[in-house]
């Protein structure tokens, strides 16, 4: 019988298995901090809470050949300018909100989720809500009573009341103004927004 | 009046429980299993393997309701919601093939360590512990549904973070009795003796809970959020559950064909290799739009594109060694689910993951049914199928290790519920698939993902059909769920013949 070659020995995969597992280990630990600092909200591509105070817009960069959220100026949410303490804890509400009621498991969010109703990641620069000046009041009517202010678009598919109360309704608004202006490499493509001209 | 009432409904309990304990008396008697023919830890295996099939069903189930209230939005409406079902349909399906893992490994662990479970009482309460907290969460679920926007929601009713939705008193659950599962494999390896599948093993399931950690905090940050969400969902379906089958697989195909642990090992180790080397920085797939740096789109998609190597060297490995050994078995419906499962794998996970995973096309497949068609596929192919291949290895030896290979009776069961599994799940997948692409073209490309959009498509004619399809296919899947139960209990019963000794080969 004949040698088994280096390639197709045991001892050389079992070393190259812990080699390569300890290796892209590594470099996902790397990643993963240089991810997380420049994602840290009030950076470059996650902005601060406070950026519910803004006017946000989403824009096909043609340079970058991709849309980039563009954060304008100053734009009230609910006839209101929030600290940034404020801001953070009406967002927290919303996205605590949207964990406890379940929205994943209907919605996308950041195109995660699941796929019986709309992605939310830019839900708040939607054409849906006709114009910015009903928006606010829109969304949270909707929110609050889901089947009396249905919006099927000819789906039959029925958002259920989840019992949320005016505060929280707020806080989703808020959230959803937020996560609009994240970074998201240009996802949702082609996406035009409620600012858009017909 | 009112002890009299109380007494009244005490005896009507009584009579109950007497009657469901006839029953199951009466059940046993018909299955004719013979629990003297299965060690300690296979017996605590065994309770993981029903807990599993129950909780398989329950998948199937709240995934056909769910199914039906794409074509009927009205159905169950309030009552439980499309969220709820789909909750649920997913839960189940994770938790169950949990379940079955941890059964393989209480199957085999004295045979591979050559000595008796270290601590196997506290194993056995586990098993209640966590059954008794899924039934419990799933009850939850069921009844209580959602909270208000409070941390205590999160703590004790609903995570609402896909996949792992369990509440945060669960999760703690889960990772104590993970460490009790973690010190029966470990305790009991060291007692006896350490092999390549061991030592595999027992690293894989440091990973495998230690990522579930990473699952474990609530962030208002919704980048940071989904960051760490990734980490468990991606590093365990895509790392670490593929590696936990390997060793599962590697096992089986001694068991079944005889082949030398030396083969088997050293494919291990390159799947481990292949796997890891992939599959670890192919989680970037999934950091390409959730507002993480642009370099992702680049890592994720070079690695990801690997993906699928190992997948396929994990079928040569499966055709190679049922072909040197010309497929002589003495269980025909374990191998045929374990060449079930290496297609399955190569196709779900390999290839449908593939076709969506370059950024490029993931623009406008992100997020749309596109991603239901290849979990779909993925899932069953890839830990299903080795599920129920380990079941019917299971079912053997509880039977006395009577011959399941050629002329057996009722053999049309198995291949019938083998048929019907696995048409029923390729048809929604590809069902799922052409919803997908029709989503990709006119929600994405053409109208921008906007809601205006997204209802332009799912109004669509062949979305509409699609679904109507997903639904029929699961109706199969079903049947072949039911055959499967029903020749799981009854397979194997009178059949005298023995299997013969394996020659390791």
């Amino acid at each position: 019988m004949s040698e088994t070659p280096l390639w197709a020995s045991e001892s050389f995969w079992k070393k190259t298995a812990i080699w390569v597992t300890a290796g892209s280990f590594l470099i996902l630990v790397v990643l993963t901090f240089d991810s997380l600092s420049q994602t840290r909200a009030g950076g470059k591509r996650v902005p601060s809470y406070s950026v519910i105070n803004k006017k946000i817009d989403y824009q096909y960069d043609q340079a970058l050949h991709k849309s980039m959220p563009v954060i304008g100026d100053n734009e009230f949410l609910f006839g209101k300018e929030y600290t940034e303490e404020e801001a953070l804890q009406l967002v927290d509400l919303g996205k605590k909100t949207t964990q406890a009621k379940n929205c994943m498991n209907c919605h996308t969010l950041l195109g995660n989720g699941a796929y019986y109703a709309p992605d939310l990641t830019k839900a708040w620069l939607d054409k849906g809500w006709i114009s910015k000046e009903m928006r606010e009041e829109m969304m949270v009517k909707f929110l609050m009573d889901p089947e009396k202010n249905a919006r099927t678009f000819g789906s039959n598919r029925k958002m259920p009341n989840l019992k949320i109360t005016e505060q929280e309704a707020k806080g989703i608004v808020a959230f959803l103004k937020w996560m609009s202006s994240i970074d998201t490499n240009g996802f949702p493509y082609n996406f035009k927004t409620i600012n858009a001209e017909e | 009046m009112k002890t009299s009432g109380l007494n009244g409904v005490m005896q009507q309990t009584g009579a109950l429980c007497k009657k469901s304990a006839e029953r199951f008396n009466q059940f046993k008697a018909w299955v004719q299993l013979d629990s003297a023919n299965l060690s300690d830890g296979q017996q605590l295996a065994v309770k993981y393997f029903t807990v599993a099939v129950i909780l398989f069903f329950a998948q199937i189930l709240f995934g056909l309701l769910a199914a039906t209230q794409f074509i009927v939005p009205g159905f169950l409406y309030e009552i439980l919601d499309f969220s709820v079902n789909r909750m649920i349909h997913i839960n189940a399906m994770i938790v169950w093939m949990l379940y079955g893992f941890i059964g393989c490994v209480y199957w085999f662990l004295e045979e591979e360590s050559g000595t008796e479970i270290i601590g196997l009482k506290l194993g056995r309460i586990a098993f209640w512990v966590l059954t008794g907290a899924v039934t419990l969460v799933v009850l939850v679920y069921l009844l209580v549904q959602i909270g208000p926007g409070k941390d205590s929601s999160i703590w004790f009713i609903n995570e609402g973070r896909e996949y792992i939705e369990a509440p945060r008193w669960a999760d703690i659950g889960i990772v104590v009795v993970m460490l009790i599962f973690f010190y029966n494999v470990v305790a009991t390896f060291s007692k006896g003796k350490w092999s390549g599948i061991a030592g595999v093993l027992t690293l894989d399931l440091v990973a495998l809970a230690g990522l579930y950690l990473a699952g474990m905090f609530y962030m208002t940050n919704i980048t940071h959020d989904q960051y760490w969400w990734w980490w468990v969902i991606h590093l365990w379906v895509e790392a670490t559950w593929e590696v936990l089958v390997g060793v599962i697989m590697a096992w089986s195909l001694m068991k079944l064909l005889g082949v030398k642990r030396k083969i088997v090992e050293t494919w291990l180790y390159i799947e481990v290799a292949l796997m890891f080397g992939s599959g670890i920085l192919g989680l970037g797939h999934h950091y390409f739009w959730i507002g993480t740096p642009e370099y992702w789109l680049t890592i994720g998609g070079f690695f990801s594109a690997l993906e699928p190597i190992p997948l396929v060297a994990m079928v040569v490995h499966a055709v190679y060694d049922s072909g040197s050994h010309a497929f002589k078995n003495g269980n025909h419906p374990a191998m045929a689910w374990i060449i079930a499962q290496a297609f399955g794998n190569f196709f779900g996970a390999g290839v449908w993951g593939f076709m969506h995973t370059l950024p490029q096309i993931n623009l406008y497949t992100h997020g749309t049914q596109w991603s239901a068609s290849h979990g779909h596929l993925a899932f069953f192919g890839a830990y299903a199928t080795i599920n129920i291949a380990f079941f019917y290895l299971a079912i053997q030896h509880w039977r006395g290790d009577v011959w399941m290979g050629r002329g057996s009776q009722n053999a049309w069961r198995w291949k019938w519920a083998l048929g019907l599994l696995n048409g029923g799940v390729l048809g929604m997948t590809i069902a799922l698939l052409i919803a997908g692409y029709e989503q990709s073209f006119i929600e994405r490309a053409v109208e921008g993902s906007t809601w205006g959009g997204y209802f332009t498509a799912q109004n669509h004619p062949s979305f509409q059909s699609a679904m109507s399809w997903r639904l029929f296919f699961g109706g199969m899947t079903f049947i072949g769920f039911i055959l499967l139960v029903w020749d799981l209990l009854t397979i194997g019963k009178g059949e005298s013949r023995k299997i013969p000794e394996l020659i390791e080969m």
